[in-house]
């Protein structure tokens, strides 16, 4: 079965480009640590769809096997990091990342 | 024809809510935005034959991942609107430095054009079966040690939940 036909690789470079540069726009635009979270989440799903256009062009599967292994990573990362979101919270009571100033001198 | 249609409606959303994402001012909100655009990108990978990945897909990130993340929230409460202050220089900075990594990538995707896909290539369906076969025979050690990683996850992340890290610690 071979849809597609019209749809180039690059056309999802471009929509991968773009959801990354989304993410990269939030992590460095807003200041509540879940956003951030949340947006480094769409940059990998962008690389995530790059590689399966990859796999795809190639007809080969290695490349959906790399987004299963980032899928295995961003699930562990996301109970690491929502668990240390949750002292953040504990210890502050906020997630702003500016109240993390601490170590300023 | 009508996957090209599918193509760009599905990618108009992943982009529309992914904005909508970093601009909305309620988390719960960004939650339900984010995962609108995790359910293109399975549409994407179903385009794509990557039936198995957009099954997964949809299980792991609109299942697991947003509900945990929905759960946070939730348990601190953060559903109220904030007014988040950052000065108009940082914020300047955020936008220059984030649109010149888009020109950058965008330039470096647009010179990929050689890479069309090829048509005459007998494309591999992403079925289990065809998945299964890879991971366990070419991929069983990272699928091995991706277990152990999983249980190193669990383990932190309970031992920082805990309620009184210091008493717990004596």
């Amino acid at each position: 079965m071979e849809i597609l036909h019209n749809i180039y690789i690059h056309h999802y470079l471009a929509l991968s480009v773009a959801l990354f540069g989304i993410g990269v726009f939030g992590v460095l635009f807003r200041k509540n640590a879940i956003i951030m979270f949340m947006c480094v989440e769409l940059m990998l799903n962008a690389v995530n769809l790059a590689l399966v256009a990859f796999s795809k062009m190639h007809g080969d599967t290695d490349g959906q096997i790399f987004v299963f292994f980032i899928m295995v990573v961003a699930a562990a990362e996301v109970a690491v990091g929502l668990a240390i979101l949750m002292m953040l919270y504990r210890n502050l009571h906020t997630t702003d990342t500016d109240s993390l100033n601490e170590l300023k001198g | 024809m009508l996957t090209e249609y599918a193509f760009w409606l599905l990618s108009f959303i992943a982009i529309f809510s992914g904005i909508a994402t970093i601009i909305s001012k309620n988390p719960v909100y960004s939650v339900l935005y984010l995962i609108l655009t995790f359910f293109s990108i399975a549409g994407h990978y179903f385009l794509m034959n990557a039936q198995f990945l957009a099954a997964v897909h949809i299980i792991v990130y609109a299942g697991a991942i947003m509900v945990l993340f929905l759960y946070v929230i939730m348990m601190l409460n953060l559903n109220q609107l904030e007014i988040e202050k950052r000065s108009n220089i940082l914020k300047m900075l955020a936008v220059a430095s984030a649109g010149l990594l888009l020109v950058i990538l965008s330039g470096a995707a647009h010179s990929a054009d050689a890479l069309t896909a090829n048509p005459n290539k007998v494309t591999p369906a992403g079925m289990v079966e065809d998945l299964g076969i890879a991971l366990y025979r070419h991929y069983l050690l990272p699928f091995e040690l991706a277990s152990i990683l999983f249980l190193a996850a669990m383990v932190g992340a309970v031992y920082l939940s805990k309620k009184n890290l210091n008493e717990t610690q004596a």
